[in-house]
């Protein structure tokens, strides 16, 4: 058994396979475009980079996506950056439509609204440290204290339908979503393999999640069902 | 509280080694890169930045096993620039370990690489670099764009370059003031101010910094969303973790070493 990155062709996923095998030095890490090797895994992180269009172009070419929904469903599964974005139904960046897996939009930032607490402008890409607030408890998060910052960098955001999917929340400066946890996936906006000591405890609590999500509903499939 | 300000020590290396000159000229050795980079990862540093000045054509690749070996050892974002021409030398960088690429001198010689990287791997890889200097009794301010390390005038308009850029698909601008790098005088706040009210990408104030003032002018008069300084660090004159809490004394978001 093994631990699936799936690389679909966009950008640099040395990042994220260094920073698994890091803390999971006893497990076969494969980097894989393969739909077979996503398939037999037993976990399966799904990262991303760039623009959402090219990713989804670039995720059916190779004919990945029945493996990673299927994957969603039935492993522990980590969604990373754009990863968690497509997750969704549609998205504002070129009005693309998501794998539809999480019910909820991809918004970007409102360029009129980008104004700090004191003023001044506040940039788009959001780059750099923010916090992370716990909206609940969940087995990714042990060990990892209230507020620590990871490392972001995105333009868009995740809009989910269900308040249930949320686990995590940050301020740039209206309040968004960072992480969200359905029944067996977990997915963040941001980079847990850059985020130095907090990031690597998250893939560490990843690699030992069974996969049950202990807030989820008495019928935890609903929120993967998605909607037309 | 929301986004931390960054701050990013630079490693100048040139031949496998970290160095520091003054105004592009006078390079002294600073250390071995791999240990330094673990050391500033160690203080709280949160991004690095290698800038590779290596000059002679044969030891353009002598960065790559230096950013292989950091990339094993920190996991925080490390950004590498010096030299970058082409697609093929971005996509290098990054299967090397990098997770951030700055062009400089092509930017300006071939515009459309930037454009080119930024589609093919994600604005959020591309950052471009401009050295920027004075143009004496200019009224308002304005700025040149220079190229190959400093030394070749362009006759562009920084900011105006910098509007450009971004257009292109830059992700974030690391900007340094030619007339203050190496002189320990401070940013070119005026300059950092420019770009940052110009631009909406994040802007790295480079060049200049002499004392842990010299970053809070950077973010409060400069507006910088980053800062970046090499010898203040690389002498040990004082840590990350040191100008980290003078930042927040002065009210300035900054990351915690250990979070």
């Amino acid at each position: 058994m093994h631990i699936a990155v799936v690389d679909y062709g966009m950008g640099n996923l040395r990042s994220v396979a260094k920073a698994v095998e890091h803390v999971a030095p006893d497990r076969k890490v494969v980097v894989t475009d393969d739909p077979v090797k996503v398939a037999s895994a037993e976990r399966v992180v799904f990262p991303g980079q760039g623009a959402m269009p090219d990713c989804m172009r670039e995720l059916d070419a190779r004919g990945l996506r029945p493996a990673v929904i299927e994957a969603a469903r039935s492993k522990p599964f980590l969604g990373i950056c754009i990863g968690l974005q497509m997750l969704f139904e549609r998205s504002e960046e070129g009005d693309t439509p998501g794998l539809g897996l999480l019910p909820g939009r991809v918004r970007r930032f409102p360029a009129e609204r980008m104004v700090g607490a004191d003023g001044a402008k506040l940039k788009v890409p959001h780059m750099g440290w923010n916090e992370v607030r716990q909206t609940r408890a969940h087995p990714l998060w042990a060990g990892i204290p209230q507020n620590t910052r990871f490392y972001f960098v995105h333009s868009y955001f995740v809009d989910p339908v269900d308040p249930a999917l949320i686990a995590g929340e940050t301020s740039y400066p209206a309040p968004f979503t960072s992480a969200v946890a359905g029944s067996r996936l977990f997915a963040v906006q941001f980079h847990p393999e850059k985020s130095h000591h907090a990031g690597l405890k998250l893939l560490s609590n990843f690699i030992a999640w069974d996969g049950r999500n202990p807030a989820a509903a008495p019928t935890p499939q609903a929120a993967l069902t998605g909607t037309p | 509280m929301g986004l931390a300000t960054r701050i990013i020590p630079c490693l100048d290396v040139n031949a496998g080694r970290v160095v520091k000159g003054v105004n592009f000229v006078g390079l002294r050795d600073a250390g071995d890169p791999v240990e330094i980079a673990k050391r500033y990862d160690d203080q709280g540093a949160d991004e690095l930045t290698f800038l590779d000045i290596t000059a002679s054509s044969d030891g353009r690749d002598t960065i790559v096993p230096v950013v292989e070996a950091v990339a094993e050892q920190v996991f925080i974002p490390l950004t590498v620039g010096g030299g970058v021409r082409s697609i093929a030398d971005i996509r290098r960088l990054l299967n090397a370990g990098a997770d951030k690429v700055s062009i400089n001198t092509a930017a300006v010689q071939n515009p459309a690489l930037v454009e080119e990287a930024a589609g093919r791997f994600g604005s959020q890889c591309i950052v471009v670099a401009i050295d920027a200097r004075r143009i004496a009794g200019s009224d308002p301010l304005r700025w040149e764009v220079f190229t190959h390390g400093g030394r070749k005038a362009t006759g562009f308009d920084a900011v105006e370059w910098g509007k450009r850029m971004q257009a292109a698909g830059a992700g974030e601008i690391l900007l340094t003031s030619m007339d203050r790098d190496g002189t320990k005088q401070g940013f070119d706040v005026e300059l950092t101010r420019a770009f940052s009210q110009a631009l909406d990408i994040p802007v790295i104030a480079s060049g200049g910094v002499g004392d842990l003032q010299d970053l809070v002018d950077g973010v409060k008069q400069g507006r910088a969303d980053a800062v970046l300084a090499a010898s203040i660090f690389h002498y040990g004159e004082f840590t990350v973790g040191e100008a980290k809490a003078y930042m927040r004394a002065q009210g300035i978001e900054t990351r915690q070493a250990d979070g």
